[in-house]
């Protein structure tokens, strides 16, 4: 019999959105204006008056009026306290493939530094984390969660 | 943190016979083959020796047993009940007597003998064709006997090359995420087990977020995302050493990372000033290119088997769709134009599908296409899944599902699931913990 021999060599390690479609109707309910969250529930304050956070809708990275408005409370209050800085942490919902929502994140949190850059604050002020989906604050699978969740969150960084 | 090097002898004794059964693995297999696995045969000395050693009772039917799963979660065999048997393992694997055999409508039939010689583990196995009354293949392999489950596995592929005529992906190891408590605040870690879930280890402590981990081709690296001190960065991991380092010396986030196809160069994603493209590092120069430079998101990026092309995921044309372009980031052709969203794309290792997910009217889909964009397949659709990795060989897809939780936010699960190329035999893949972003290795041994 005419036999033939390999040495195999492995080896072997022991540790070894829904885009929501945006709501089409632009409906305002208590807490959502479209599909962009405008409760309070979930809000913090950075100073008495100074909201934390602002909320974008489904796939968008643009400012909403309110969002705007936080943004420039924000920024005076930068302004008056220069010695504060601040971590700007931009997150998606969970109805997104992770890696674009990471890049999505990141995206958010730069809208929110960048307006307050423009109301003078200077941007070695401003770092941005982005958590994609990982750090949603509301757990629910639903359109107003998940409107929750879509934020760029301001968080004192000293 | 171990490595084991499994020698293994593989005595390939030429086969005569010509093939009657063979097994179509291009159509979704509605009668799989039905095979009968015998126990190997193992004498009392070598079984005693086993025992003592590796504390299973008996060697040879627990290596049949490994074999036997595994074809029949490749959905392509019928395993036959071993209570039908009518002859001995031993008398079985010198010469089977067909007729027995074909009475239990067995098609396929493998028997063995498993011997402990010089302290190691001795496997010999033969595939019989029944209905022909041949034998199609003998192999013998000797190796350590800590290896033994690999045995299993490394019978299988060849059984399964030997009646399909491609490759198998059984030994084989899925490195994915672990994930750990309430959906606000998942403590994730990196854990890696063999491709039917047993030997799981952690190879993180969890005390930082870490996401997406992808193997090399060659297998002892993986690349990930960690969030080590709060910056998240690719990371290359020697998951031999436990060593790992930073991928290059971005100022800035990167993430989606991948290997290229000769496990030289890492491409992920550099995000920085709330834009992302997408760049390579050659892990032994370290020089870094730049590949896309455009004000959309871009990311998810996989390259070609042959390395001339990469698939990526853009939103250049307003939402997330999926792109092709050459290496070095010319000709850039937009390829999904379906209804709806289209992320994570992957370049199938046979080089002719790219698999993706789907967004569409509020349900997520793993499917496959053509690398023109052509010939648009949806293997399966659900609340929420994503990031399908491919088997070796091309045939079968996993991926992690995540299930809708209730108005309080209970009921949330993440788990891994596979599904053949042909949309057929999805099942789910057990893990000890919920799991996530799993990658498929190449074959251990070749």
């Amino acid at each position: 019999m005419n036999l033939s021999k390999f040495l195999k060599n492995g080896f072997l390690i022991l540790v070894a959105s829904l885009v929501l479609t945006a709501c089409a109707t632009q409906k305002k309910t208590g807490q959502m204006q479209g599909d962009v969250y405008t409760g309070k529930e979930t809000v913090e304050y950075l100073a008495s008056g100074v909201p934390d956070r602002v909320f974008f809708a489904t796939n968008e990275t643009v400012l909403t009026t309110a969002s705007r408005e936080t943004l420039r409370k924000q920024a005076a209050w930068l302004r008056k306290n220069s010695k504060i800085n601040v971590v700007l942490e931009g997150h998606a919902d969970e109805r997104g493939t992770r890696e674009y929502n990471l890049a999505l994140g990141e995206r958010r949190a730069n809208s929110a530094k960048d307006y307050l850059m423009t109301y003078g604050v200077s941007a070695d002020r401003i770092s941005v984390l982005s958590y994609g989906k990982e750090r949603p604050v509301d757990s629910g699978s639903n359109s107003l969660s998940w409107s929750k969740n879509r934020r760029s969150v301001t968080v004192k960084a000293n | 943190m171990l490595l084991r090097y499994l020698f293994i002898v593989l005595i390939i004794i030429p086969i005569e016979a010509f093939a009657l059964i063979e097994v179509d693995i291009t159509r979704g297999n509605l009668s799989p083959l039905p095979v009968a696995v015998s126990p190997l045969a193992i004498d009392k000395d070598s079984k005693e020796n086993f025992e003592k050693l590796l504390k299973k009772k008996n060697l040879g039917s627990e290596i049949s047993v490994i074999v036997e799963n595994n074809l029949r979660q490749s959905g392509l065999f019928n395993p036959l009940n071993k209570d039908a048997f009518l002859q001995k393992p031993d008398i079985a694997n010198l010469k089977p007597r067909f007729e027995d055999w074909n009475l239990i409508k067995a098609q396929a039939l493998i028997t063995g003998k498993v011997t402990f010689v010089d302290k190691k583990l001795r496997v010999e196995f033969r595939l019989w064709d029944v209905l022909a009354g041949k034998e199609m293949m003998a192999l013998a392999f000797t190796t350590v006997p800590s290896n033994w489950r690999r045995v299993g596995h490394i019978i299988t592929d060849k059984v399964y090359e030997r009646l399909t005529g491609e490759k198998g992906y059984f030994d084989t190891r899925i490195i994915y995420v672990s994930e750990e408590g309430p959906k606000t605040n998942r403590v994730k870690k990196l854990a890696i087990m063999d491709q039917d879930g047993v030997n799981n280890k952690f190879l993180t402590l969890g005390n930082e977020l870490v996401l997406t981990p992808r193997f090399s081709p060659t297998n002892q690296m993986v690349t990930y995302l960690s969030y080590f001190k709060n910056l998240p960065r690719v990371y290359l991991l020697d998951i031999e050493t436990g060593m790992q380092e930073v991928v290059g010396d971005f100022p800035g986030m990167t993430f989606a990372p991948r290997f290229s196809p000769d496990g030289k160069k890492i491409i992920m994603s550099f995000a920085k000033d709330g834009n992302s493209d997408i760049y390579t590092m050659d892990l032994e120069s370290r020089i870094v290119e730049r590949i896309t430079n455009h004000p959309s998101i871009d990311t998810s990026p996989s390259f070609s088997p042959d390395g001339r092309y990469i698939a990526f995921n853009s939103d250049r044309s307003k939402y997330q769709q999926i792109y092709v372009m050459d290496k070095n980031g010319k000709n850039v052709k937009r390829i999904s134009f379906g209804n709806g969203l289209y992320g994570t794309p992957v370049w199938s290792p046979r080089g002719d599908l790219i698999a993706f997910t789907k967004l569409h009217k509020g349900k997520f889909y793993i499917g496959v296409m053509r690398t023109d964009g052509t010939g648009e397949r949806l293997l399966t659709e659900n609340f929420y899944q994503e990031a399908p990795s491919w088997s070796p060989n091309g045939r079968v897809l996993i991926f992690y599902r995540e299930t809708k939780t209730n108005s309080k936010g209970e009921g949330f699960s993440a788990k891994l699931w596979s599904i053949d190329l042909t949309g057929y035999n999805e099942r789910m893949v057990e893990t000890e913990t919920d799991a996530s972003d799993p990658s498929w290795s190449s074959l251990l041994s070749n």
